[in-house]
C-alpha cells in the first residue's frame, strides 16, 4: 500500500515538473517569436479587439455593480461607527488593491480566456494548426503569440476600467442614494489611495494575471486532443486552472508587497 | 507488383530514383499497428497514387512525409533528408518544398478564401499585393472557384473548401504536392477538373505528387505509379501492374470497388485511358 502511494506520488511529481517545463518552453517560444520580425501588428490589433473590446460591456457593468455593492455594504458597516465619511476610502482601496485586478482577471478568463482556448483547440481539431505547419508558418508565431500578447495589453486596461466603474458605482449608491456628501466621498477616495502601494500593486497584479490567463489559455488550446471532447477539456481546463492560479498569485503578490 | 518488406527493400528500382522514400517505418496507434516495416518509394516528377482501405494508413503516410507524425522507428527521406530526425525548425525548411492538401481542407476559418490562398505568398515571397491578387485569382479560377475571394470557408460547401485548399496548396508551385483524398465529396465534373489540373501541374512543372484516393477510376487514369497499402506494408507498381496483380488482397480491393455503385464497367475504360499522353 505504502510503496504504491510513494510511487504514485513520485510519478505525479515528475509529471508536474515535466508539465511545468513544457509550459516554460512554450512561454519561451512565445517570447522569442514576439520580439522577432514579422511583428504581425494587424493580428495583434484584431486579438486586442476580441479580448479587450468585446469584454468591455461585461467588465464595465460588473465594475459598476461591484462598486455599488461595496458602497452599500461599506455604508452599513461604517454607519455603526459613525465613519460614513470614509466610504470613498473603503470602496477605493478594496477596488484598487484587490477586487479590480482579481475580478477583472476572473471575468476575462471566463469570457476571453475560454474563447481563446476553444478557438485554438478547434483549430487543432480541424487541422488548421497542422495546415500552418505545412506552409512553413510557425503556429506559435502566427496564432498563439498575438493572442497571448493581446491579453497582456487588454487585461490591465480592463482592470483600470473595472476599478473606475466601481468608483462610479460606489458614488451612485453612497452619494446619490444614501445621501453622503459627494466631495467627501471623492476626497476620502483620493487621500486613501497611494500610487506606490496601491496603484502600482494593482498594475503589477493585472499584468501577472494577464500573463497567467494568456499562457494557460493558449497552452491548453494548443495542446488539446484533436477531438470535440478535447476542445471542451481545453476550455474548462483553462477556466479552472487560470482561476486558481489568479487567486494563488493574488495572495503571493499581496504577501510579497507587504514585506 | 513488388511487395515491400525487409531492410531498405525499396521496390521498383534503386533508391535514388525516388524523391521520397520510406525505410522500415513502424507505427502503432494504440493497440493497432498501422505500419509494420513499411518500405516504399515515390518517384520524382510523377503522379504517385496511394490506394488502400479505410484505416490502411494513407493519411498517416502523408503526415509522416510532412513530419507532422513521427514513426516509432524507421526513416522517411524527403529529397535525401530524413525528416524523422529533423527538429521542428529544420522541418520548416523542408516543408517549404512541400504543399499539402488536407482531407478537410484545413483553411483558416477566420480568413477569407482570398486571404487563405494568398497566405503562403505573403509569408514566403516578396510579391507585391497586386501580383498576389492576380496569382490568387488565377488559381481560384483554375480550381473552378471564381468570385469566391471574399467569402469565408464557412460560406462554401465541403467540396468547394477542398478546391480552395487545393488552390492554396499549389499557389507557390511546390516541388512536392501531397493530396489527401482530393476527389472525395466532389461531383464528376469537378473530379475531372481537379484531375486535369493535377496532371497539368505535374506535366508542366514536373512536380512530384502523392495522392491518396478511394476513387479508383481517377487513380488509374492519373497515376504513373500506384502504392497499395495493405497490412501495414506497401505493394507498388504501375496501374497496369495493379490490374494484372494476382495478389488476393489487391484483387479483393478491385473487386469490391467494381461492385460499388458505379459498377464494374468503369474499370475497363480507366485501364484504357491509363496510358494517357
Amino acid at each position: 500500500m505504502r510503496p504504491a502511494f510513494v510511487s504514485r506520488l513520485g510519478f505525479g511529481t515528475l509529471e508536474l515538473v515535466s508539465h511545468l517545463g513544457r509550459v516554460a518552453l512554450f512561454l519561451g517560444h512565445i517570447g522569442r517569436v514576439a520580439v522577432r520580425k514579422p511583428y504581425r501588428l494587424r493580428r495583434l490589433v484584431n486579438e486586442v479587439f476580441d479580448s479587450g473590446v468585446l469584454s468591455l460591456a461585461i467588465v464595465c457593468l460588473s465594475g459598476a455593480t461591484v462598486g455599488a455593492v461595496l458602497g452599500l455594504q461599506g455604508y452599513t458597516t461604517l454607519s455603526r461607527f459613525g465613519a460614513t465619511g470614509s466610504l470613498g476610502a473603503v470602496v477605493g482601496l478594496s477596488l484598487v488593491r484587490e477586487l479590480g485586478p482579481v475580478l477583472t482577471a476572473l471575468l476575462v478568463t471566463g469570457r476571453a480566456g475560454s474563447a481563446m482556448a476553444a478557438e485554438i483547440a478547434s483549430m487543432v481539431t480541424t487541422g488548421q494548426i497542422d495546415g500552418l505547419r505545412m506552409m512553413s508558418i510557425d503556429p506559435v508565431d502566427f496564432v498563439i503569440a498575438p493572442k497571448a500578447l493581446a491579453m497582456l495589453i487588454a487585461l490591465p486596461m480592463l482592470s483600470a476600467l473595472f476599478t473606475s466603474f466601481g468608483f462610479f458605482g460606489g458614488y451612485v449608491v453612497g452619494v446619490e442614494l444614501l445621501g453622503l456628501d459627494g466631495g467627501m466621498y471623492v476626497s476620502s477616495l483620493e487621500r486613501s489611495i497611494d500610487f506606490r502601494d496601491d496603484v502600482a500593486q494593482s498594475l503589477v497584479k493585472s499584468v501577472v494575471f494577464a500573463a497567467l490567463v494568456g499562457t494557460i489559455a493558449t497552452y491548453r488550446g494548443f495542446h488539446a486532443e484533436p477531438t470535440s471532447a478535447g476542445v471542451s477539456a481545453a476550455t474548462t481546463g483553462t477556466v479552472v486552472v487560470a482561476s486558481l492560479a489568479i487567486l494563488l498569485f493574488d495572495y503571493v503578490i499581496t504577501a510579497l508587497w507587504s514585506v | 507488383m513488388a511487395t515491400s518488406g525487409g531492410q531498405r527493400a525499396v521496390d521498383g528500382g534503386p533508391a535514388d530514383e525516388f524523391r521520397i522514400r520510406f525505410d522500415g517505418v513502424q507505427l502503432r496507434r494504440g493497440d493497432r499497428r498501422v505500419f509494420d516495416g513499411l518500405s516504399c518509394g515515390f518517384a520524382r516528377a510523377q503522379i504517385n497514387v496511394v490506394l488502400g482501405g479505410s484505416g490502411a494508413g494513407k493519411t498517416t503516410l502523408l503526415r509522416l512525409i510532412g513530419g507532422l507524425t513521427r514513426p516509432e522507428s524507421g526513416s522517411v527521406y524527403v529529397a535525401d533528408e530524413d525528416v524523422t530526425r529533423l527538429s521542428e525548425r529544420e522541418l520548416f525548411r523542408t516543408r517549404a518544398r512541400i504543399g499539402m492538401l488536407f482531407q478537410g481542407g484545413a483553411l483558416l476559418d477566420s480568413m477569407t478564401i482570398f486571404e487563405n490562398v494568398a497566405l503562403p505568398l505573403r509569408e514566403h515571397t516578396q510579391l507585391s499585393e497586386r501580383d498576389i491578387a492576380a496569382e490568387v485569382t488565377r488559381r481560384l479560377v483554375a480550381v473552378g472557384l471564381p468570385d469566391t475571394e471574399y467569402l469565408y470557408p464557412r460560406q462554401l460547401s465541403g467540396g468547394m473548401n477542398r478546391r480552395a485548399a487545393l488552390a492554396r496548396t499549389i499557389v507557390t508551385d511546390p516541388e512536392i504536392v501531397l493530396c489527401d483524398e482530393p476527389f472525395s465529396g466532389l461531383d464528376p465534373i469537378n473530379v475531372r477538373r481537379i484531375e486535369a489540373l493535377l496532371v497539368d501541374l505535374n506535366r508542366r512543372l514536373g512536380l512530384t505528387m502523392i495522392i491518396t484516393s478511394h476513387h479508383l477510376a481517377s487513380s488509374l487514369r492519373m497515376a504513373d505509379r500506384i502504392v497499395f497499402l495493405v497490412d501495414g506494408r506497401a505493394i507498388a507498381g504501375t496501374p497496369e501492374d495493379l490490374l494484372r496483380s494476382t495478389d488476393q488482397r489487391v484483387l479483393e480491393f478491385l473487386r469490391a470497388d467494381s461492385d460499388g455503385p458505379e459498377g464494374a464497367p468503369r474499370i475497363a475504360p480507366a485501364v484504357a485511358s491509363a496510358g494517357r499522353t
